[in-house]
């Protein structure tokens, strides 16, 4: 070992400041309480105090930063949607994902590889045009490949899936990318803190009190809060934060699981995905393929893996790349879901005042960090929903007004 | 949870059976407010507890209750509807 390095790991003084200031304690009260130190809830008390100056703000996470979804997630980012609403607000997300790194001064290695949805019948060809239609008519970069232009591209993969599930065509979609999610929680979490946010972990949310039907309180492990708004951003967690204020959601909470295999020299430079194989693969910057399936076929409030799950993706990955059969599975894990029965999020202002929303992530929320964490932020100065996320409010629910992404969010993340 | 026990067929290997989600009772679509319809329809308690929940054994066809804790994952015990434990 070098000396150098030997007498930097002996001395107590450490010159690389850490990302976030720790405080002793919580303050009698705040302006805005951010329950969740996900990036959702890290990019919301960002752009608080980045753009509208408000920073007598707390994130309180019952864990450590970033450990929930944010830091379980496969990372696909993507804007190729099937309704006019999520093509609008992904996209608006893709291109703030570009400037994060220079923003943050932090490398998130976000690398822009091109998405690929496999299509194996003519019904999901079909819903691939109508979504190349909406995106193209919404200035987003997608089209239908055909089989000839698949095998050229991507002349490692087996075009017939061992011969039960033949490729049919593709959708392609060339701003897909791949980016580090768990620096994407510490350059919010540093952002926010720089600007006077302050960052609470293993503080746990247990209550919230309510006057004339509007927030006034939150109860946690670590003391009460006076407040008048709150913002709930826990994901897997949402239907217990939402039971303290009496509200009623169609959230409910499935696995997703993911793995990865043993690192191996750059050959996958796109993203790979098939909804009928419940397929999605990528290659990361340090060259595991980071695979994931589809939901676990039941409610579960968990985060244990399974076999099953390692063997039957492993399967479907060998009928796409049989040459794989000798790579080794490093890790696998799961995540909690938060899902809503049209696969769009739930957003903004509710019943509740002073209570906003940002949950129903589902398996596709990642992508939608910055987006989320700038749009909440608008809704809470202004206490009323952004443009953006207007079709996203729980209202839609008893309007019988649903955002139905199911075509594009169910497997492909 | 990998042997799920169906009222009918026994013992059954986990792969054998299709979720179907918590039983619910539904109101009378007349008697309600479109309001009170629309929670029916959408609304779910997303909230770790102890569930009676539909499940049906794929290959014979069977739906029957089983009562599952969704945190721990483990289920208590399955009967047929209509019937008890
Ligand atoms: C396996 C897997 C793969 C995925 N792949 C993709 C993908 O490829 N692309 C994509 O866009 N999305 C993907 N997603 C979805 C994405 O990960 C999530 O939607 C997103 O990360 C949610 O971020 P968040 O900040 O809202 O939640 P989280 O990161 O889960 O943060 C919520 C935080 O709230 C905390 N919390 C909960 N309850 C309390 C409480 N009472 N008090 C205080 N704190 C509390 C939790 O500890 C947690 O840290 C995937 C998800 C999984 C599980």
């Amino acid at each position: 070992m070098p000396y150098r390095l030997l007498k930097f790991a002996l001395a107590r003084r450490h010159p690389e400041p850490r990302m976030f200031r720790t405080h002793a304690r919580l303050k009698p009260s705040y302006d805005v309480v951010i329950i969740g130190g996900g990036g959702h809830g890290l990019a919301a008390a960002y752009y608080l105090a980045r753009d509208h100056g408000i920073t007598d703000v707390c994130v309180l996470e019952k864990g450590y930063l970033g450990g929930g979804n944010t830091a379980r997630n496969t990372t696909i980012v993507r804007s190729n949607y099937l309704t006019p609403e999520g093509v609008r607000f992904y996209d608006e997300s893709v291109r703030l994902w570009r400037d994060l790194s220079a923003e943050f001064d932090l490398n998130l290695f976000y690398s822009t590889r091109g998405h690929y949805t496999l299509a194996h019948t003519d019904a999901s060809l079909r819903t691939m045009r109508w979504r190349a239609e909406v995106n193209r008519h919404l200035g987003v970069e997608s089209r239908v490949v055909d089989v000839e232009e698949l095998r050229r591209a991507l002349p490692m993969m087996d075009l017939s899936a061992g011969g039960h599930a033949p490729v049919l065509g593709a959708l392609y979609h060339a701003p897909g990318a791949v980016a580090r999610h768990d620096a994407v929680a510490w350059g919010y979490g540093r952002g926010a803190d720089l600007r006077g946010v302050e960052i609470h972990q293993q503080t746990e949310v247990v209550g919230i009190e309510l006057e004339g039907g509007a927030v006034s309180a939150v109860l946690t492990t670590k003391g009460r809060i006076a407040t008048r708004t709150v913002l709930c951003a826990v994901a897997g967690s949402t239907p217990r934060i939402t039971r303290m204020v009496g509200l009623s959601t169609p959230i409910t909470i499935q696995p997703l699981q993911a793995m990865v295999s043993e690192p191996l020299k750059p050959w996958l430079d796109p993203i790979i995905v098939s909804g009928s194989l419940h397929v999605y693969v990528s290659q990361s910057a340090r060259g595991e393929l980071v695979m994931g399936a589809s939901l676990d076929p039941c409610e579960l409030h968990s985060t244990r893996s399974t076999f099953d799950f390692t063997e039957g993706l492993a399967s479907h990955m060998l009928d796409l790349f049989p040459f794989l059969s000798r790579v080794r599975v490093l890790r696998q894990w799961a995540g909690m879901a938060d899902m809503t029965p049209d696969f769009a999020p739930i957003m903004g202002t509710t019943p509740v005042t002073g209570f906003y929303l940002d949950a129903g992530w589902g398996t596709w929320g990642f992508k939608a960090t910055p987006v989320a964490g700038k749009t909440m932020a608008w809704t809470i100065a202004h206490g009323r929903d952004h443009e953006l996320i207007r079709a996203f409010n729980l209202s839609r629910f008893t309007d019988f007004r649903l955002t139905g992404e199911k075509g594009a969010a169910s497997v492909g993340h | 949870m990998k042997l799920l026990r169906c009222p009918v067929n026994g013992l059954r290997p986990i792969s054998e059976f299709v979720w179907g989600g918590e039983v619910r009772d539904m109101p009378d679509p007349d008697a309600v407010s479109d309001a009170e319809w629309a929670h029916y329809v959408f609304d779910r308690s997303g909230v770790p507890a102890v569930k009676r929940e539909w499940w049906y054994h794929v290959p014979s066809g069977v739906w029957f209750i089983a009562e599952r804790d969704t945190v721990a994952d483990r289920v208590l015990r399955t009967y047929p509807y209509g019937g008890d434990a």
